[in-house]
């Protein structure tokens, strides 16, 4: 089963390299863009059957690991 | 005295801090991050440098290793464990530390000295630093800036937790004196059991009036 998950910093927790890449857009004249906030995306593949437990490996993967719960939170999709 | 350094691919002041250590007449051995035993020691030292290439998130990667889990047991039981730069982020990553350290809030790498006053000297790591003290000590670092929640941040105040802030040489704690962004200007947190400590600066560069300063003994001598 394929996964695809996004870690992305929480909303209180300041953006330095997203607000640099918003200035950036903005030099480029696209100044109707705002609220830049950058992020990481990752695809996994589980073997497992059961989509239950496939999403709950998941979710274990990114609480240990993928993110960090102090400054982060993740989305789990599931792609096929 | 014994010491453990522990030495992660991409550790570059493990043998600084080896140095650092054996000037005071401590027994150092350097540990192999894959390593499943810790050797007896007093005290464990985790080192700056880019763990597995700051990979994922600084210190996120080492904090996962064989050894870590030794190193948790050894906390869990009061042994002292002291974390420099790349190491503190893999104590907050282990969490061992409360916390994070985030990317630099003007995105750029920092390599200069810095002043950081002595808030809590009640500590195995500061107990002969005498309070308030300034020290001048060197940052070299991409990501230091430290963040906490809110409750984490009240509940390091209310446990005297803060070691070390930022501030400038009269001592006084604000944002020009601030190099990173850093929620109060925090440079360096114990654990609530004291036994843990965490500091981005590097004590372990001014040992020595030829490395440029001294500040860094009286760390070294507290732990003695």
């Amino acid at each position: 089963m394929k996964f695809e998950i996004f870690v992305t910093l929480k909303k209180d927790v300041l953006d330095p390299q997203g607000k640099a890449v918003e200035g950036a857009i903005k030099n480029l004249g696209l100044s109707n863009i705002s609220n830049i906030r950058q992020g990481k995306y990752f695809t996994l593949e589980i073997a497992e059957t059961d989509e239950h437990k496939a999403k709950q490996q998941a979710e274990d993967a990114c609480k240990k690991l993928l993110a960090n719960l102090t400054i982060e939170e993740y989305s789990i999709k599931k792609l096929s | 005295m014994k010491a453990s350094v522990i030495v992660f691919p991409g550790s570059n002041c493990d043998r600084d801090v080896q140095v650092a250590l054996e000037k005071f007449q401590i027994a150092t051995t350097m540990v192999w991050h894959q390593e499943t035993e810790l050797p007896k020691s007093d005290l464990v030292v985790l080192p700056g440098g880019f763990s597995y290439g700051d990979y994922l998130r600084c210190g996120s990667m080492a904090s996962k290793s064989k050894i870590m889990k030794e190193v948790i047991k050894y906390a869990g039981t009061g042994g002292y464990v002291f974390g420099i730069c790349n190491g503190f982020q893999i104590l907050t990553e282990a969490g061992l530390l409360p916390g994070a350290l985030l990317r630099n809030n003007k995105l750029k790498f920092i390599c200069k000295d810095v002043q950081i006053k002595t808030i809590n000297n009640q500590t195995a790591f500061t107990k002969k630093i005498s309070e308030h003290k300034i020290l001048s000590v060197p940052i070299a670092h991409n990501d230091g800036n430290f963040f906490a929640s809110k409750e984490e941040i009240q509940s390091l105040k209310d446990n005297n937790q803060i070691v070390f802030q930022y501030c400038d040489k009269e001592g006084n704690i604000s944002g020009e004196s601030n190099p990173n962004g850093s929620f109060l200007n925090i440079a360096g947190i114990v654990n609530k059991n004291k036994n843990v400590l965490g500091m981005m600066p590097h004590p372990e560069r001014v040992i020595d009036q030829l490395l440029g300063g001294t500040d860094g003994q009286e760390i070294f001598r507290s732990l003695l």
